[in-house]
C-alpha cells in the first residue's frame, strides 16, 4: 500500500500534458500497489484545476497558495513540494521529466532523502515493490531498477504515457495549504524571457514531419524539405547533426535531446537513424526513410524505404504530389 | 575565481547499434568494440569553463572526475584543454553508483578542494542520461542550480546564464557560488587542443582522492537505485524497400504509396 503524490504542473491556465501523463501513471501505479494518488498544485490556477485532477483520479488535491508561487521559481517549488510530500506522508513522488522536472527531481530526492529515478517509461511490480523501467545507453537498451530507499522520486519521460482520462463523477478532497516562504531561499531570478522566433507549428503537435539530416549536405536541401512540408501541411524537423551544422535552428531538433514527436507521418531524409534520433520518434505511426545507404539503421525503423540520393527523389516527389493533391 | 568542471567517462554514444551488447551477468556494456570517451555535454561544460577562465583575471579551472583509472584519459583531455588542475576521485569499493551517490561524493570532494564559485556539469550524461548530478550537487553544497544552460556571463558578483525554456530561452541571474548544467551550443563547441598542450598534459599530475580522504556518510554514498536487469532493445520493423530504377520512378512509387495509405 503506497501513497503516490503527483506534482501537477500547469502551463498558463491548464494542466500540462506531462501532468496528464503523470496522473495516468500514478493511477496505474496506485491500482497495482493498492494505494492512492494525491496531487499537489500551485499558482493562480491551482484552485480551479484541483477539481480537474480529482476527475483524473486523484483522491486528494493539495492547493498551495502564496502569491510568490504564481510564476515558476525553482527554489520555491523545491521547498513547497517537499513540504507537501512530508505533510502527505507520501511514498512516491511522480513528476514529468519536462523542463521543470529536470530542475526538480534531483533536488527533491536529495532533500527528502529519497531515491531518484529519471526518464521512467514503465514499472513492473515484483511482490510488494516496484521496479522502474527506463531506456539506457541512448535508447539502445532498457534497464529495470529497484529502489534501495523507502521513498522515491520518479521523473517520467515525456510522451511515454497515455494521457489520463477525466471522469467528473470522481470525488475527492481539496486541501488548502497556506505556504510561508522562508525569505532566505530565493536565490535565482529571471532577468528576461526570450520567446523563440520559430513557433508557427510546434513539432510536438505536428501530424506530418519532414525531417532532414547531415545527408542533405546544406541549407539548400532543407528548402526542398520545406516545399514538401508546405504542400503536405506539415512541418520541418532535423537531426542533431543538421542543427549543429547550423543549417536549421536548434529548436527543430528531433530526438532524445530535442523534440519527442508523434506524427502520423515522419519522412526522414538523409538521416542515418542513430538511437538518439530514433528516441524522438518512438511513437511516430508511419516512418518513411530516404537514404542513399541501404545499410543505414533508419531502414530498421522505417516501414517504407527509398534507397536513393534524395536530390533525385525529392523534387520529383513534390511535383507528383502537387498533381495529385492540388 | 575557481571554476570546477565535472567530467564523466562514458561508452561512445555513437557506437553502431550492431556492436552494442550487454554482459548478461553484470548488465554492463561490452566495451571491446567501442571506445570510452568524455561525455559530450560535459565536454561542452569543459569548453565553457576554459572560455570563462580566459575572460576572467586570476581565474582557474579544476577538472574533477569520479571514476576508475581509465578515467585518467578524459582528465588528460581536460589538461590538454589547458585546465589548471585535474582530480580523480575513486575507491575500489564503489561500484554501480547512481547519480545521487556520485553527486554526494563529488560534493564532498569539491568541499575538500576548497569549493568553487562556479561548478559546471553536463546536463545529462550520454550513457544512462540520469540528469541528476548537477541538481544533486547543488543540494549537497547548499547553492543554487541553473539547468540546461547554453551560455554564462560573469558580471561582478552575479552570473547571467542563458538557458533553454519550453519555448525559446530565458536569461537568469544568480549570485555565485552556483551549479550550472550545460547543453551544447554554438558558443561552446569543444576546441581542438594544440599538439603542444596535448604533449604537456601527458606529464601533468592528476591528484587522486579516495574515500578515506573524504568524510563520507555511509548511507548517502550508497546508490538509491540498483540496476536489476537490462536488455538490448529490438525495435526492428519490417521495411518495404520501394522498387524503381531512378529517382523519378521511386518518387512515383512513393507518391502512390502515400496516397494509397491515406497519409497525405
Ligand atoms: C547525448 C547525445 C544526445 C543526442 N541527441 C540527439 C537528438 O536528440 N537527435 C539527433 O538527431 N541526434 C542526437 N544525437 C546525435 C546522434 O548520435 C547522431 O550523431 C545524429 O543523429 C546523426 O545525424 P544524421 O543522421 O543527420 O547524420 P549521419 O549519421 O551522418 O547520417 C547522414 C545520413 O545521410 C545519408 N546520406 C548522405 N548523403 C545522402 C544523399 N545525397 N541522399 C540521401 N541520403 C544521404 C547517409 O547515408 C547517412 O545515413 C545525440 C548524441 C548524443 C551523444
Ligand atoms: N562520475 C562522474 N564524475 C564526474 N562528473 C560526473 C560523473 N557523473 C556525472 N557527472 C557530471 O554530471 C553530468 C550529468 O550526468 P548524469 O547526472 O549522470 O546524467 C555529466 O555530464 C558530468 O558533467
Amino acid at each position: 500500500m503506497s501513497k503516490i503524490l503527483v506534482f501537477a504542473n500547469q502551463q498558463g491556465k491548464s494542466l500540462s500534458s506531462g501532468t496528464l501523463e503523470a496522473l495516468a501513471f500514478g493511477r496505474r501505479l496506485a491500482v497495482s500497489s493498492g494505494g492512492d494518488v494525491e496531487a499537489v498544485l500551485m499558482g493562480p490556477a491551482a484552485e480551479s484545476n484541483a477539481k480537474e485532477v480529482i476527475a483524473y483520479g486523484a483522491v486528494k488535491a493539495y492547493v498551495v497558495s502564496n502569491p510568490l508561487l504564481a510564476e515558476y521559481q525553482v527554489d520555491l517549488y523545491v521547498d513547497s513540494i517537499c513540504t507537501i510530500f512530508q505533510q502527505a506522508d507520501a511514498d512516491v513522488l511522480v513528476l514529468s521529466f519536462d523542463r521543470i522536472g529536470k530542475d526538480l527531481v534531483g533536488r527533491l530526492a536529495t532533500r527528502l532523502g529519497a531515491a531518484a529515478i529519471t526518464e521512467v517509461v514503465d514499472f513492473k511490480t515484483e511482490g510488494s515493490t516496484q521496479n522502474w523501467v527506463r531506456p539506457i545507453y541512448g535508447d539502445k537498451a532498457y534497464g529495470e531498477y529497484s529502489v534501495t530507499r523507502k521513498k522515491v522520486v520518479v521523473g517520467l519521460r515525456q510522451k511515454s504515457q497515455e494521457l489520463a482520462i477525466s471522469d467528473v463523477t470522481r470525488t475527492g478532497e481539496i486541501i488548502k495549504v497556506d505556504y510561508k516562504v522562508p525569505d532566505e531561499i530565493i536565490l535565482t531570478k529571471l532577468i528576461v524571457k526570450i520567446q523563440s522566433a520559430l513557433s508557427d507549428l510546434r513539432l510536438e503537435d505536428a501530424k506530418i514531419i519532414v525531417s532532414g539530416g547531415r545527408g542533405l549536405g546544406g541549407q539548400e536541401g532543407f528548402q526542398l524539405l520545406q516545399s514538401l512540408a508546405d504542400l503536405l501541411g506539415g512541418t520541418v524537423g532535423a537531426s542533431r547533426a543538421a542543427c549543429d551544422a547550423g543549417w536549421v535552428p536548434a529548436n527543430l531538433q528531433v530526438g532524445q535531446t530535442g523534440a519527442v514527436v508523434a506524427p502520423d507521418l515522419y519522412i526522414a531524409v538523409g538521416i542515418s537513424g542513430a538511437s538518439q534520433h530514433l528516441a524522438g520518434i518512438t511513437n511516430a505511426k508511419n516512418v518513411i526513410a530516404i537514404n542513399a545507404d541501404p545499410d543505414a539503421p533508419i531502414f530498421k525503423r522505417a516501414n517504407i524505404g527509398v534507397v536513393a540520393d534524395y536530390r533525385t527523389v525529392l523534387p520529383a516527389l513534390t511535383e507528383k504530389l502537387k498533381q495529385v493533391l492540388v | 575565481m575557481h571554476i570546477i568542471v565535472c567530467l564523466k567517462q562514458v561508452l561512445d554514444p555513437e557506437i553502431t547499434p550492431r556492436y552494442f551488447k550487454l554482459d548478461p551477468v553484470t548488465n554492463r556494456p561490452d566495451t571491446s568494440e567501442s571506445d570510452l570517451v568524455l561525455d559530450s555535454f560535459a565536454e561542452n561544460a569543459l569548453e565553457l569553463a576554459i572560455q570563462l577562465r580566459d575572460k576572467t583575471l586570476g581565474a582557474t579551472v579544476s577538472a574533477i572526475c569520479l571514476g576508475d583509472e581509465s578515467s585518467d584519459d578524459i582528465l588528460r583531455r581536460a589538461l590538454a584543454f589547458t585546465a589548471n588542475q585535474a582530480v580523480r576521485v575513486w575507491d575500489d569499493d564503489w561500484e554501480d553508483l547512481d547519480g545521487q551517490a556520485v553527486g554526494y561524493i563529488l560534493g564532498q570532494a569539491i568541499k575538500n578542494i576548497g569549493g568553487a564559485e562556479l561548478v559546471l556539469t553536463g546536463y545529462q550524461a550520454s550513457d544512462i542520461e540520469e540528469g541528476l548530478v548537477g541538481p544533486v550537487l547543488a543540494e549537497e553544497l547548499g547553492i543554487p542550480c541553473i539547468t540546461l544552460v547554453s551560455d554564462i556571463e560573469i558580471d561582478d558578483d552575479r552570473v547571467k546564464a542563458t538557458c533553454e525554456a519550453e519555448d525559446g530561452c530565458t536569461v537568469v541571474g544568480v549570485q555565485y557560488p552556483a551549479v550550472f548544467t550545460i547543453i551544447s551550443a554554438e558558443s561552446n563547441v569543444p576546441r581542438l587542443p594544440k599538439v603542444r598542450d596535448i604533449r604537456l598534459a601527458r606529464t601533468k599530475p592528476i591528484q587522486l582522492m579516495e574515500a578515506d580522504d573524504l568524510e563520507l556518510d555511509p548511507v548517502r554514498s550508497q546508490p538509491g537505485v540498483k540496476l536489476e536487469r537490462a536488455y538490448v532493445l529490438d525495435r526492428e520493423v519490417a521495411c518495404e524497400i520501394l522498387p524503381g530504377n531512378d529517382g523519378a520512378e521511386l518518387a512515383n512509387e512513393l507518391a502512390d504509396r502515400l496516397v494509397a495509405l491515406k497519409l497525405v
